[in-house]
């Protein structure tokens, strides 16, 4: 694969004295989708916020293209192609889903100066926004005011919009939130689509769903990177089966786990 | 300017810091724990200056009216935060600036209606009616040191009260997690009450306390009420501490730039406060 | 079809009332254009600034100001300079004033204007708390034609009602331009206008000074109405008071903006009629509404209600 298109070295987040990001190196490439997992508290959000810009890094650097982006302020971050969604639902509740998304498009082409044009006459910026809608599934429902959009939708909402800013690389934050088995279904194909497109760095609780689509996966505990590699290597690690993955065992390849209580669903 | 020029400013400086600072720490513990912007707040300091000059003329006391007021103040305080203020934890900003506004007129209606418009003087008690002197021709009166005095043990006791008792610790804990501590079975709702009762005598105390010195007239607290929002946006909101040090830091600016600067007199402190906001915008001391 | 009604009624007024109510209604939307001035912060923007007044001082101060001792000062060259002047002071006290949100937003505003009206009430610059008499009212004069006569009631009338609606249209169009739908989108999240890529602090700059200049229009058609400015055009009660108009007619919504001022004004004369202390009445009322009607007039109708783009517009 070629060079990564996002590459961390050393990132480090820490509050007053707890270090809740530690020494993060990790890279993204296009095409491909790399999945952070770990427990509660590992990191893993404030390692999203670390690389969309939401929160100042502590110590070490982002670089994008080649470019040092560790002081950008997350707008810039986002125009030049890091997009982001976020774990809790980050939308406008009083917009319409299609506003949602051409705001979120209108970002890309903000003609300031034309105050006289009303915007939604704007055909590149609104089809931008129906492209988004209709790759994350909310064609039909565009009309729709986002707040009276049902939890499933508004995660696809969520999803929707970073695509209408037309990234290049995708920072999805919990995506499967509160989904159904249905729903989750579709935003993993959805997933498996943008990858093909897109560097994704992909943090999630649903473990289905990451072995399914990831290429590589970086398993976190304590703010710290525990080990980082194919889905398959990772399966097979102990260490990260006795830090995380022990509890569930529908990921072990049959062996028995030394101290979980071997609960099988 | 001489060493006892400077002294005497110095000491000006740090009194009228400190009287700002009994203000504006009802201000930030109001904001900071019931997350409400109180605009009424400078009224109550012109309440208790006029509480203090009617009452000295009743009692011919300074001390029992200060006393006297303290309690009024507080049943005012209790009184305003059930009619009123409990109606606006939920609301927005613009209804809380709204109401508050509103209340500001009611106070100073009132105020007019009941003791008029006049400025009024009122006589510093006899005990401290003296002044140390510095030089021959310079003097530093007591009075002013008994009330840096008083500010100082307040602020002490404040610091003791927040810190280091249980109702501080309820009151702390409020202030992050309303529903917590409800659920906890604590009545959040008389924390809150004393809180703002809390806030209301301070700041009709610092006015009472004021009163013999800086004379009491209609605009004052409007007046103090801004200068109070600039210690707060310079102290970080919510933060006892920071309104300490940036009180202290107004007083000192404005005191002296008062004295060299005389054409920008009120100006300085606003100078002082778009200072900062290009420096550092959440305030000094961030309340984290 | 309310709305044309309204209309007609404003063209038509100067001819049924007298000159008394035609100052009065001119009067009353000088003060709609402030509360429009200020819907642009409050109602699109989200940003609750309790110190517009002082743009509005700027506006009037200008014309105070630039005109001349003996003679009159032109319109078409002292109203540009009263925007600018106010467009400008806007543009300083929102490049620090932007920075802060909330709480923060609210006081600083409120100590901005305080330090505008220090320097109009205290220094020799301002002329001082008894404010500034001019002798000549503006003459609107283009080479040698003077299209309508600023010394007459009517004309101002309709000078001003076409400056409102002039302002009016330009909002409403704006409401719906790409930076005004931007503005609305950091009403409802400013956070994730961020993380789209929106340089929201430029955005909230330059709503800031639009919302300055126009209240400085408003301001110098003040001047221009009574002849007189003083430093109460920048106290806070007036900016109090200009909030307090949104509230009356429902924020977000320009046509509460005007209802507001109406309002407002309706109270104001009630209110001093029937006691000198009218400021306890408009205080205690301001305290009922805000309790038990915190949507404004504007909710008990739903009459004004409006969302760009969630409910179908009204005609």
């Amino acid at each position: 694969m070629s060079d990564a298109i996002l590459a961390t070295r050393g990132l480090s987040r820490r509050f007053g004295g707890l270090m809740a990001v530690g020494d993060v190196a990790l890279e993204l490439h296009t095409g491909r989708l790399h999945a952070v997992l770990g427990p509660n508290g590992a990191g893993k959000t404030t390692l999203i916020n670390l690389v969309s810009g939401d929160l100042p890094a502590s110590a070490g650097s982002i670089h994008y293209k080649g470019e040092d982006i560790t002081r950008y302020s997350p707008d810039r971050r986002s125009r030049i192609g890091i997009g982001r969604s976020y774990q809790k639902t980050n939308i406008f509740p009083g917009f319409t889903a299609f506003e949602n998304c051409r705001l979120a498009a209108q970002s890309r082409a903000p003609r300031v100066l034309h105050v006289f044009a009303d915007a939604a006459a704007y055909r590149p910026v609104c089809q931008a926004a129906e492209r988004a809608l209709d790759a994350a599934g909310l064609a039909a429902r565009g009309d729709r005011v986002a707040s009276t959009l049902s939890h499933g939708e508004q995660r696809q909402l969520e999803i929707a919009m970073v695509l209408a800013t037309a990234p290049e690389v995708l920072l999805l934050d919990e995506p499967l939130a509160g989904m159904g088995a249905e729903e989750a279904q579709r935003m993993v194909a959805l997933l498996k689509t943008l990858a093909r497109e897109h560097a994704i760095l992909l943090v999630e609780h649903d473990m289905d769903a990451v072995f399914a689509v990831a290429d590589v996966i970086t398993v976190m505990v304590n703010g710290q990177v525990l080990e980082s590699g194919a889905p398959a290597q990772i399966r097979a690690s102990p260490a990260v089966r006795r830090a995380y993955l022990g509890e569930d065992d529908r990921h072990e390849a049959g062996v028995t786990n030394a101290g979980a209580a071997g609960d099988a669903r | 300017m001489d060493i006892y020029s400077f002294l005497i400013q110095f000491l000006n400086g740090i009194q009228y810091g400190l009287l700002l600072f009994l203000v504006a720490s009802g201000l930030t513990l109001i904001f900071g724990i019931m997350g409400i912007i109180n605009l009424a707040h400078g009224s109550f300091y012109m309440i208790g200056a006029y509480m203090a000059f009617s009452l000295s003329a009743l009692a011919g006391n300074l001390f029992i009216a200060i006393v006297v007021g303290i309690v009024l103040s507080i049943i005012l305080g209790v009184f305003l935060e059930w009619a009123l203020f409990s109606h606006l934890y939920k609301r927005d900003h613009l209804e809380q600036v709204l109401l508050t506004y509103g209340l500001i007129l009611v106070f100073e209606e009132l105020r007019s209606l009941i003791v008029g418009n006049d400025v009024h003087g009122v006589a510093v008690p006899a005990i401290f009616n003296w002044s140390i002197p510095l030089t021959q021709t310079l003097s530093y009166p007591v009075y002013r040191l008994f009330m840096s005095a008083v500010c100082i043990v307040l602020a002490v006791l404040l610091y003791l009260l927040i810190a280091r008792t249980r109702i501080g610790m309820m009151i702390r804990a409020g202030a992050s997690n309303r529903e917590m501590v409800q659920s906890l079975g604590l009545n959040i709702n008389l924390v809150y009450r004393l809180v703002f009762a809390l806030g209301v005598a301070l700041a009709a105390f610092a006015g009472m306390l004021a009163a013999p010195v800086s004379s009491v007239y209609p605009g004052m607290g409007t007046g103090v009420l801004i200068i109070c929002f600039v210690v707060v946006v310079i102290g970080g909101i919510g933060s006892i501490w920071g309104a300490l040090v940036a009180s202290l830091l107004i007083g000192l600016a404005d005191t002296f730039g008062k004295v060299l600067v005389p054409q920008a007199a009120g100006v300085t402190v606003y100078l002082l406060m778009a200072a900062i906001l290009l420096w550092r915008p959440e305030g000094l001391f961030r309340r984290v | 079809m309310a709305l044309l009604a309204a209309l007609a009624l404003l063209a038509l007024f100067p001819f049924a009332g007298t000159t008394f109510y035609t100052e009065l209604v001119t009067k009353v939307m000088i003060l709609a254009i402030f509360a429009l001035s200020l819907d642009v912060l409050v109602g699109y923007t989200g940003l609750v600034s309790f110190g517009h007044a002082a743009f509005y001082g700027v506006g009037a101060y200008a014309l105070g100001l630039l005109a001349p001792k003996y003679e009159a000062a032109n319109l078409w060259l002292t109203l540009p300079a009263a925007l600018a002047f106010a467009a400008l002071s806007a543009l300083v006290v929102g490049a620090f004033v932007v920075r802060v949100k909330g709480i923060y937003f609210i006081m600083v505003t409120l100590a901005f204007a305080q330090m505008f009206y220090f320097v109009f009430h205290d220094t020799k610059f301002g002329r001082g708390s008894d404010g500034i008499s001019m002798n000549f009212k503006p003459v609107a004069a283009i080479g040698g034609f003077t299209p309508f006569d600023l010394a007459n009631a009517t004309h101002v009338y309709y000078f001003v009602l076409a400056a409102m609606l002039l302002v009016f249209v330009f909002l409403r169009v704006l409401l719906n331009s790409a930076f005004g739908r931007a503005l609305q989108g950091i009403r409802s999240n400013e956070h994730r206008m961020r993380s789209l890529g929106y340089p929201v602090y430029w955005y909230k700059l330059a709503s800031f000074t639009l919302a300055g200049a126009l209240a400085g229009l408003a301001g110098y058609l003040s001047a221009l109405q009574f002849g007189f400015v003083n430093p109460e055009l920048l106290s806070w009660h007036q900016s109090g008071n200009v909030l307090l108009m949104l509230i009356l007619g429902g924020t977000g919504s320009l046509y509460g903006a005007v209802a507001g001022a109406f309002v407002f004004v309706a109270l104001q004369e009630i209110f001093s009629s029937v006691t000198t202390h009218w400021q306890l009445l408009l205080g205690g009322t301001i305290i009922l509404l805000v309790i038990f009607l915190p949507g404004g007039l504007a909710s008990l109708g739903g009459l004004f209600k409006r969302t760009v783009v969630g409910d179908p517009d009204d005609e």
